[in-house]
This record gives structure tokens, C-alpha cells and sequence, in this order.
């Protein structure tokens, strides 16, 4: 992108120096009227001139042509993206930046914090719907704080109180003033983890993905020859987690064999990869080309590539995020996702481009595709699984005809008309 | 003769902190613990007026309430009801269920009070 705003850079600079105009001209030799067409960014400026004018205005070149952090632009963007009822001058943005960074980084920084509380909202209501253990701390918490409340308001208020109901009542107040203490700790505790790396640990799955994700869902010793059982998975606490592990680990290995992975890199270097195409290629079905394509090192590929593996039931199996696709801690999922409907036709290769609605409402490609894991034999009919790759589109209208909408989950989706929806989204409540 | 209120609650601090206030105000308590059996506890013990704690070892307070309402000469009996989650949803479920009165924890003692003399005197009114 073309870097708009080193004139508006060097006005800054000039004016935090306490220089007029025709007094940095006249110092690097060039007209004070130049000099204004430069700094109003009417002019192109580099080389020789651009290191004088920086050694004059001492500042390292780099100051007056580096463009504002590309994420501070951007985090503006989200910000005047969500505002309600406020209109941002979207075009002024980067002059804005350029003018006033040190504003413009404190929007920014106040936004990412909005977005970040969003979140925990969004968590903590979702883990005290669906997480019985947060739930009944929570209880724990609220019933001893009842109790303490009750007798020590007796304690207050009664004027006569025989002893032997005195004591009692003090016995009492000692005893929840312990629980009290225990429970908040361990409350206080079981959100802290949240926020750590430790954060999804204990649920086998999850322990199974955060060990992919480490790895960034690429193990080079598999693709250097080893297999899924020399993986080391000394770091999965469980031993269900370790069977899952190493059930994908195999996978994994049997799609690196059928695909190794110079070839891949070889292929999808050319042009922007079609899985239909690869598949052909490498003559293998879609659901291992999918795959692949999500297990490459990210360098491989020209966009950042999500999966998501279900059975029949619509249970997630496996997931490997990508940024902007919201994928629910719990599995409830929206039923309208490609890999769901892959399913319903299963061996047909489905493509769709999607919008997921909600806070960033992002377009995605999908390609889902179901295949039967295992025919049972004899009148049985066979379990079937389904995969879909996701990918990031980017300068799309999200209101274009041929973008589906999707949500994330009912619970946090803001599509309240939906045919599909199972439960009533909490943003209705004002989150 | 005295008004008997039947407190189920499972949480022993807070059913004595109860007793003692309602004994207080004259009214004869009895306790138990158990959602189990509760629904027998009541149609045993005929009382006046229940308190019924929402989560409750064995049977869910809510489910007590609907069973409780099914039977014909349960009807107007005021129940009480404490939870300790006291969102829209919770509520309008305890009122669906037909419950009397909805008290989210942790309430205060003149609240409690309060809420009792009230549905008392509205069921001798009626």
C-alpha cells in the first residue's frame, strides 16, 4: 500500500521542532511552497531530500516514512465498525492517526479493551449456562453469603437473644465465614485459569487441540519419515487425551504419505490451490486433500487455512481455528455451517462462501465434504463424518447474494429470524 | 392456634437463621432437607405456608412446585421460593411453575419477613 501520510509526518515533526515552514525549506533547499505541497501529501518524497529534511527535524528517516502500525489503523477501523450511532469519519482515519497517534492509540487501546470484556462476557455467561461446575460454585458462593447475611443481620438487629442461640449463631457465622473463604478462592481460582495458557486444559479434546494448536497443526518429524507413535505426547495429561492424539497423529500421517509434502508445496505454490483440482492431482478423496491443506506450515499458503471435523451426530471432533472464524468452546455450533449441510450429500464436495455474523461479520470459503469413516457391513448403514476447510476472504461485500450467513452459535449469533435457531441469543439482552 | 410453615432447605445455616426469625413471629417451623421426598413432606405436614429452596439434593425445588400444583388441594398454598439465580428466565420458570413468591439469594431478614406476612395474609383473605 502507498504510504500517504510521510508529508503529514514531517508537518508534525516540524511543528513539535518549533520550525515555520520556510525556515525547514530554506534549510534543506528546497521552496517553502514545495515544502507545503509535500506536507499536505501532494508530493512524492524520498531519497537524499527525505534524510535531510529527518536530520534537520532529528529523527531517523524511518519516523517519517514508516506508516502508522498497520494494526493501529486497523484496530481504528473495528472501532468505527462498531460504534452505534456514532458516524467516524472512516475516510479521515489515516490522517487522523497521522495527526493525532497518540489519541488515536488511546481509541485504539480502548476499543481492543471493549472487545476483550465482550469476550469475557461472552465466556463467563456461556461457562454459567453450560459449565455445572462454575454453576454450582456460584451457588455455593451466593447460599453461604444468604446464611452470613440472615445471622449476622440476627446478631444486629435482635435486642434480647438468649445465649445458647448466641452462640449458636456465632458458631454459624464462623463456619460460612470459612466456606465463604474456600469457595471464592476456588471460584476466584477456576476463572484465573481461564486467562492462562492452562485455560482449556482438563477436558480431553481440548487438551488434544491446545497440543495441535502448539504445534501449529504441523509436525514435520511425521513428514520427515517418523510415525504417529513417536510423537512425543509426554505434556497430554490424560490418557483418553493421549488415544485422540495419537488417532489424529495417524491420520495425519496417512494423509502426509499420500500427499508428502514437497509435492504439496510444489503444487499449491503455482496458483491459488483449488481442493477439487489437488485432489485430482494426488488421487486421493477430498476429505485427505482438506486436510492437508489445513496441516501445511502457514508459509505454504497465500491465505491462513481453519478446519473442522464432525460425525453424523454433528458432534465437533477436531478443530484448528483461524482468525475471525468464531468457533464455541462447547460445540454448540450453527447447524448452517457447510460442514454440517456437507452431511446431508455426503461424497459431493461443497463450496460455499460465507459470512459469519457477529461482532467482525468476516466472509470465509468454505469446502466441506462428508465420506462414510466405516461401513458397519450387511443392512448397516455406514457412519459418516464430514471435514471442512476455512479459509479468509478479504474485500468482499458481506452483503453480496452468493455469501451465505452463519453465525457462531445460537448464543452469541445476532440473526434473531433465523430459521435454524435453537436458543435465544444473549445479545438480545444487550451484550 | 399457631400459622406452621414447612421450610425445605438444604443449607442448615440458613434454615436455622429462618427458624429462628418465623419462630419469633409465631409461627411453628418445621425443616427438612431433602427434595426427594418433599412433595410427601408437605401433603404429610399441611402447612400454611412453604418455603422451597430451588436447588435441592434428590429433586429440583422447580419440579417440586409443578408436582406440587398438580394435586387438587395444593392449589393455594403459598410456597415461597429461594434460588440463588435470580435471572428473567429463572423467574418467569417459577412463575410458570406456580409459585407465590420469588426470592433470590442472598436476601435480607426484612425481606424474608416481609414476603411471609404477605402471602399469609393474602391466603387467610381469600
Amino acid at each position: 500500500m502507498r504510504d500517504t501520510l510521510t508529508g503529514s509526518r514531517i508537518r508534525e515533526r516540524r511543528q513539535i521542532a518549533g520550525l515555520r515552514q520556510a525556515e525547514l525549506a530554506r534549510k534543506v533547499g528546497i521552496s517553502a511552497s514545495y515544502l507545503n505541497l509535500i506536507e499536505h501529501n501532494r508530493r512524492r518524497i524520498g531519497g537524499k531530500l527525505l534524510v535531510d529534511i529527518a536530520a534537520v527535524l532529528m529523527v531517523e528517516p524511518s519516523l517519517l516514512t514508516q506508516g502508522i502500525e498497520a494494526t493501529l489503523i486497523s484496530a481504528l477501523r473495528e472501532a468505527a465498525a462498531d460504534a452505534v450511532g456514532q458516524q467516524a469519519e472512516v475516510d479521515a482515519l489515516e490522517e487522523f492517526a497521522g495527526r493525532f497517534p497518540g489519541w488515536a492509540g488511546v481509541l485504539a487501546q480502548m476499543h481492543r479493551r471493549v472487545v476483550s470484556l465482550e469476550r469475557t462476557v461472552e465466556t463467563l455467561s456461556d461457562r454459567l449456562t453450560h459449565d455445572p461446575h462454575l454453576a454450582s460454585s456460584v451457588h455455593e458462593v451466593l447460599s453461604t453469603a444468604a446464611a452470613i447475611r440472615s445471622t449476622a443481620a440476627i446478631l444486629a438487629d435482635t435486642q434480647e437473644i438468649e445465649p445458647e442461640w448466641q452462640d449458636r449463631f456465632h458458631r454459624n457465622l464462623h463456619q460460612d465465614a470459612e466456606r465463604l473463604a474456600d469457595s471464592s478462592k476456588s471460584l476466584v481460582a477456576y476463572l484465573d485459569d481461564s486467562d492462562s495458557a492452562e485455560d482449556r486444559r482438563g477436558v480431553p479434546l481440548e487438551d488434544v487441540e491446545a497440543f495441535f494448536d502448539a504445534s501449529e497443526h504441523h509436525f514435520p518429524e511425521i513428514e520427515d519419515g517418523k510415525t504417529a507413535d513417536e510423537v512425543d505426547l509426554a505434556e497430554l495429561d490424560s490418557a483418553t487425551a493421549r488415544t485422540l492424539a495419537l488417532s489424529f497423529l495417524k491420520t495425519y500421517t496417512a494423509d502426509a504419505r499420500a500427499i508428502p509434502l514437497t509435492q504439496i508445496k510444489a503444487a499449491v505454490s503455482v496458483a491459488e490451490p483449488d481442493p477439487a483440482q489437488l485432489a485430482a492431482q494426488f488421487s486421493v478423496d477430498m476429505a485427505t486433500i482438506l486436510r492437508r491443506l489445513a496441516a501445511l506450515p502457514k508459509e505454504y499458503l497465500s491465505r491462513p487455512a481453519g478446519l473442522v471435523m464432525c460425525d453424523a451426530s454433528g458432534s465437533v471432533l477436531f478443530t484448528k481455528p483461524v482468525p475471525g472464524f468464531a468457533m464455541p468452546r462447547f460445540g454448540e455450533t450453527c447447524p448452517l455451517w457447510p460442514v454440517f449441510q456437507a452431511l446431508n450429500r455426503p461424497l459431493v464436495p461443497i463450496r460455499k462462501r460465507v459470512v459469519q455474523l457477529g461482532r467482525a461479520a468476516a466472509v470465509f470459503d468454505c469446502y466441506a465434504y462428508a465420506w462414510p469413516q466405516f461401513v458397519g457391513g450387511y443392512d448397516e448403514g455406514p457412519a459418516y463424518r464430514s471435514v471442512m476447510l476455512i479459509q479468509p476472504v478479504e474485500d468482499v461485500q458481506t452483503d453480496d447474494k452468493a455469501v451465505s450467513r452463519v453465525g457462531p452459535s445460537c448464543r452469541v449469533c445476532p440473526n434473531n429470524s433465523c430459521e435454524a435457531r435453537r436458543e435465544p441469543s444473549i445479545l438480545r439482552e444487550g451484550f | 392456634m399457631s400459622r406452621r410453615v414447612l421450610l425445605i432447605e438444604d443449607e442448615p445455616n440458613i434454615a436455622e437463621a429462618i427458624r429462628f426469625l418465623l419462630t419469633r413471629e409465631g409461627w411453628q417451623v418445621e425443616t427438612h432437607a431433602d427434595g426427594a421426598d418433599a412433595l410427601q413432606v408437605i401433603q404429610g405436614a399441611s402447612p400454611d405456608l412453604v418455603i422451597l429452596d430451588v436447588m435441592l439434593p434428590g429433586k429440583n425445588g422447580m419440579e417440586i412446585l409443578r408436582e406440587l400444583r398438580t394435586l387438587e388441594d395444593m392449589q393455594g398454598l403459598p410456597v415461597l421460593m429461594l434460588t440463588a439465580r435470580g435471572q428473567s428466565r429463572d423467574r418467569e420458570m417459577a412463575e410458570n411453575a406456580g409459585v407465590s413468591r420469588f426470592m433470590t439469594k442472598p436476601f435480607s431478614n426484612t425481606e424474608m419477613l416481609t414476603a411471609v406476612r404477605d402471602l399469609h395474609a393474602q391466603a387467610t383473605q381469600s
